[in-house]
């Protein structure tokens, strides 16, 4: 270990959090525990913007790398961040303070054990977007399923148990083909060091069966359509904070899976099946938005539109273009503020009256104006209206996808119309109209705790929207690197199917 | 300077918008209609130094998006036609926010209302200085939004937000084909800067692209996909069904959004990009069949229609349509010269009638209206000079540019500019009729009002009216004083390279002073018919509407009724996009994907979920325990098989 292990102590920093909280006792526990949850959080995103002030933009090369044996000769323990990987590092641990805020005054039972759930959970996100390493990256990957599973399945609604458990199954299923992959590749190439074997150039046929494997976990995790259904529920079941999460973060794993693995690691399997994912992608984007069109659950909606949202995602990483793939990123760093602030939107007024249905609103405007604003905004957000973060990712996205296909092009963009549709119906629903009901007339408009969540969100959106080269500049370098080393492959392949 | 005509409406937007409460009505009406005022006199100066000074500016204020080959930045080009549409929109803009100080004096939401006001006003800006297609769409989705915001306004009206969100949505659609087009010109060009792009264009000519499963002209396609977006936004037919239904909104927003700005936006862009249309005949007839359409359908709704603000949102779409075929016949002066133009005629009748609405204590049906000439004559003589200027009665605003659009149609040689001369002369005709029909029903004639509203019928303030003297000015002098310059004897040298023409020395704006006397004196012609018809229909035989909508009753029903077309959409896309919706998440996600997939590992998985049940109830940390312990077999065997693998 040649410098300071940085990265170790941003990923480990939330496990400090979970001995405070551990030692927190007596009447004033629970508040200490917020607390200390809340301090940790912030710590480790303050440490965190030591990477972004000191990360070289001008390389494609790993930085701040930390290695270290770990079992035997061939499994190591190896971090390090590249451009792509910095923002979802910083995605991470920017959500986190607000996922802690989100439950401040809400949660009441087992404080303790929720803020530990949610402390064990952001090391896990942190260490998937560090790892170097499959097996570090798969037990980050896939230990991150036990806290989610634990925050639906011990806060969740009323029917936590058949949401926590579907998610469980799904997930399974995926991890499952995914580690039958992993033990392929290390017999293969006798490493499981990841940069080692982006380099190795698999056998064509079985990239077709690693890239399915993978495939079959990051499909689930993005998630795509079919295998989106454990999503709507999940959502609906998990408190505020976990659907913050599940949207803000872990639903990007997926979209990085594709970049970290698939596109490198088997690079003629992501050409020849690419029509495979613009299909699933096509599907998800139209149909998850019909769906989201007869909502009558909140949070639902704004989970079905997630769906289709991903589907931009997947559309943009397999174009194998700059525009494409740097939309992608872009359309995964903006949903997570952007479908995060709208399940925190959902939290503010279901916090007040306990129902998500759509139907018990209505005319919300007359008694939250501030309210009203911000869910406007991020309504828009949504919408991918130019100024906002979501307009810069679609519109690279679709100009990216455009040279390849403009059929999958023409069927995306009618997202754009959907879209408007179902949120703007949301909208209006929900906020419009007279206010009516009696119970509504005593609801308070937001509290300074809701304005300091919705803030740094606010501002993120836009500055995303208006001068996206913050974000971009990270991933220039990075994204060109990756796609000059998957044409390289590419044409390796063709070379010696030539001769 | 620039800077200040742009960012000035938006901080006085978010200034109002956000410290309304603090400001008060007062300081938000000072701070919005000053900043406005401002840069509306900037505006002018503009114009003197563009358009009479012969000369083009470009400003980089910043990077936007810089990805790949693909780089655009927030930039502003101003030429005459910028300039132009500058002051078309600072004019009206800041008369109809000095306006709204007096209309919205009994709302109580004053300050949103001048925010969402300046919000539109700066989205329309970004929209007219573009400097390229990005920036455009930036501005054209930005108005695109006050727009629902200011259609519903009054959000406890349920038609109001509905109004709100089909015109979202309907502009949404065309913004699906103005984005594909974009894309479209990206791929071709390399670039989405105007310059860049149109400097490309001619090399492109007579490349083919496989657009779905048709080969098309690439020009033509990206032509037609920009135009799509240029109907939703100005409402032609097909796309127009949002606009009558917009008219939910307050009467100030229908004058400067609805009819003297927003909509006109499209002429704009197809104006800019004409160095892109000019090399599409068959999208430049495109253009001209479908305004020649629109002029003439949307005018058969306005004679029918009793809502006030109605009969001027169909004038509206019908004008647009007008300008449209005079984009499609290559007269571009014609068309942005009708634009400038019908602003100022347009605004005054909207806000004429916003007078008449006010002074009515808000009823807008015209039966119930009439005899208001000697009550308030103050607006009565603007809604005259306005139906003047409107009708083209001779030397008003509206006879030079659109008799000059008449003209320039006969002229051309364009495969549809006989039929859009025909729709047209056609159109105005009808034009002259319905707004006749206005002036008659409401002014003249006993009143039909209830007694308790005609005690109320007073003049208007003057904050409404002096925006009123303002704009009729503009519809008298509007016309001669800068007809030379838009499509006369200083057509070069004003517009420079602004509007572009692939045959200069062809212009049909040139041809349409070498015609037949006939086609020149035809639209005088019918509008003096169409007076006639109204006068005689409205004034001196009253009974006669209700016997012709009785004998002709089907034809009366089909205008009556807008042509059914909004119930053919509910029909063929509302509905259905609910059952679908309904169908794919009851059979789809729930009766298929779930039972065969995760509910349909059924038995021994939902064993497993009563399992986890019976753990659920017990404590967090038995299963915490059990999926670690999981995990650790996996670990541990993973590290066993991994140990005997690299030996």
């Amino acid at each position: 270990m040649e410098h300071f292990p940085i990265l170790s102590i941003i990923t480990f920093l939330p496990l400090l959090g979970v001995v405070f909280i551990l030692l927190t006792k007596g009447e004033n526990a629970d508040r200490n525990a917020r607390n200390a949850a809340l301090w940790v959080t912030v710590f480790t995103f303050l440490a965190s913007l030591i990477l972004w002030f000191s990360f070289d933009k001008t390389t494609a090369d790993f930085q701040f790398v930390e290695k270290a044996s770990w079992f035997g000769d061939n499994i190591n323990y190896h971090m390090g961040i590249d451009g792509i990987s910095i923002l979802f590092v910083m995605l991470t641990t920017f959500i986190m303070p607000i996922v802690i805020l989100t439950g401040w005054d809400t949660v009441h039972s087992r404080v303790k054990e929720y803020l530990i759930a949610f402390l064990i959970l952001e090391t896990l996100m942190i260490g998937v977007f560090c790892a170097l390493d499959i097996v570090l990256f798969y037990l980050f990957f896939e230990g991150g399923l036990i806290p989610m599973f634990l925050i639906i399945g011990v806060w969740g609604g009323k029917n936590r148990v058949y949401a926590s458990y579907k998610l469980f199954l799904y997930t399974l299923l995926g991890s499952v083909l995914m580690l039958l992959a992993m033990l392929y590749m290390y017999f293969q190439a006798g490493t499981t060091d990841i940069p080692t074997l982006m380099q190795y150039g698999f056998d064509v046929n079985a990239q077709i069966w690693l890239f399915l494997a993978f495939f079959a976990s990051f499909a689930v995790k993005t998630p795509m359509w079919p295998v989106h259904t454990w999503l709507p529920d999940a959502h609906v079941q998990a408190p505020t904070a976990g659907s913050v999460i599940l949207a803000g973060i872990l639903l990007k794993m997926g979209g990085y899976g594709f970049l970290r693995f698939s596109l490198p690691m088997f690079p003629v399997a992501s050409v020849e099946l690419a029509w495979l994912i613009y299909t699933l992608s096509v599907i998800a984007i139209i149909y998850t938005s019909f769906v989201a069109l007869v909502q009558q659950d909140m949070k639902k909606l704004i989970a079905y539109s997630s769906v289709a949202h991903m589907g931009f995602v997947t559309l943009g990483i397999f174009t194998f273009n700059t525009q494409g793939i740097e939309g992608a990123i872009i359309v995964m760093l903006a949903h997570g503020f952007v479908a995060s602030a709208l399940f925190l939107c959902v939290g503010v007024i279901y916090d007040r009256l306990h129902t998500r249905e759509i139907e018990r609103y209505g005319g919300l405007v007359n008694v939250m104006p501030k309210y009203a604003l911000t869910f406007m905004f991020f309504t828009m957000a949504s919408v991918g209206l130019p100024g906002t973060g979501n307009f810069v990712g679609e519109i690279l996205v679709l100009i990216g996808l455009f040279k390849v296909s403009i059929w999958a092009t023409f069927f995306a963009a009618t997202g754009l119309i959907l879209g408007a549709a179902y949120m703007l119906w949301l909208y209006r629903k929900v906020v419009f109209g007279e206010l009516i009901k009696e119970d509504l007339k005593a609801m308070m408009d937001m509290n300074k705790r809701e304005i300091i969540i919705f803030t740094p969100l606010v501002f993120f959106t836009l500055l995303m929207g208006i001068y996206p080269s913050v974000f971009l500049d990270f991933i220039h370098v990075s994204v060109d690197n990756l796609i000059t080393h998957h044409q390289a492959a590419l044409a390796a392949v063709t070379d010696v199917v030539a001769h | 300077m620039y800077q200040i005509i742009v960012f000035g409406p938006l901080l006085a937007a978010i200034i109002a918008g956000l410290f309304g409460r603090q400001l008060g009505d007062k300081g938000s009406q000072v701070i919005t209609c000053g900043s406005l005022i401002i840069s509306a006199i900037l505006s002018w100066v503009v114009l003197f130094q563009i358009g009479f000074g012969h000369t083009v500016d470009h400003v980089t204020i910043m990077t936007w998006v810089n990805s790949g080959d693909l780089n655009f930045n927030w930039a502003f080009k101003i030429d005459t036609l910028t300039a132009v549409m500058l002051v078309v929109v600072n004019t009206i803009s800041s008369l109809v926010h000095i306006y709204s100080v007096g209309y919205m004096s009994h709302d109580p939401h004053k300050p949103r209302f001048m925010a969402y006001l300046s919000f539109f006003t700066f989205a329309m800006l970004m929209l007219v200085t573009a400097d390229n297609f990005v920036q455009l769409f930036f501005g054209w989705e930005g108005v695109g939004l006050a727009s629902y915001l200011l259609i519903g306004f009054w959000y406890k009206k349920p038609s109001a937000c509905a109004a709100a969100i089909k015109a979202f949505i309907v502009n949404r659609v065309g913004d699906f084909g103005f984005a594909l087009g974009i894309f479209a010109i990206f791929m071709a060009t390399g670039s989405v800067d105007f310059d860049t792009v149109f400097a490309m264009i001619p090399d492109l000519v007579g490349q083919k692209i496989h657009f779905l499963w048709m080969d098309l002209d690439l020009i033509t396609t990206i032509s037609i996909l920009l135009f799509i977006g240029a109907m939703g936004k100005s409402a032609q037919l097909g796309l127009h069904t949002w606009l009558p239904d917009a008219m939910e909104g307050p009467t100030p927003v229908s004058a400067l959004i609805h009819a003297a700005t927003m909509v006109t936006a499209g002429v704009f862009m197809v104006a800019r990009t004409s160095p892109i249309f000019e090399y599409s005949p068959d999208a430049l007839a495109f253009v001209a069949l479908i305004g020649a359409s629109t002029a003439i359908f949307a005018a058969t709704i306005g004679t029918t229609q009793t809502d006030i603000k109605r009969v001027i949102a169909y004038s509206t779409c019908s004008q647009l349509g007008y300008m449209f075929f005079a984009l499609g016949v290559s007269a571009y002066g014609a068309a942005i010269f009708h634009l400038f133009t019908h602003a100022f005629f347009k605004a005054l009748l909207f806000l004429g009638s916003g007078s008449v609405i006010h002074a009515m204590s808000d009823e807008q049906d015209m039966r119930k209206m009439g005899g208001l000439r000697k009550k308030i004559p103050g607006t009565f003589i603007m809604m005259l000079i306005g139906t003047l200027a409107l009708t083209g009665f001779p030397f008003f605003a509206g006879y030079y540019s659109k008799d000059m659009i008449i003209e320039a149609a006969f002229a051309s040689d364009s495969s549809f500019g006989g039929y859009a001369f025909a729709m047209g002369v056609l159109a105005a005709l009808l034009t002259s009729f319905y707004s006749w029909r206005l002036i008659f029903m409401t002014f003249f004639g006993k009143s039909r009002a209830s007694q308790s509203v005609q005690d109320h019928i007073h003049e208007s303030g003057n904050w409404m009216m002096v925006p009123l003297y303002v704009l009729a000015a503009g519809a008298v002098a509007a016309g001669f004083l800068f007809k030379d310059y838009f499509i006369g004897i200083h057509y070069e040298d004003f517009w420079g390279h602004a509007l572009f023409l692939k045959d200069a020395a062809n212009n049909v704006l040139e041809e349409a002073h070498h015609i037949p006397g006939w086609v020149g004196t035809a639209p005088f012609i019918v509008m003096v018919i169409g007076f006639l018809v109204a006068i005689y229909a409205y004034i001196w035989k009253p009974e006669t509407p209700a016997q012709f909508a009785g004998t002709f009753r089907y034809l009366y029903a089909l205008f009556y009724n807008k042509w059914y077309v909004d119930e053919i959409y509910d029909f063929l896309f509302v509905n259905p996009a609910k059952r679908l919706g309904t169908f794919l998440w009851k059979q789809g996600d729930e009766n298929i994907i779930d039972r065969y997939g995760p509910d349909g590992a059924a038995a021994s998985v939902m064993a497993l979920a009563r399992r986890f049940r019976a753990l659920q109830s017990g404590y967090v940390y038995h299963y915490a325990f059990a999926m670690l312990m999981g995990v650790a077999a996996f670990v541990t065997w993973f590290v066993f098989i991994s140990g005997g693998g690299a030996s």
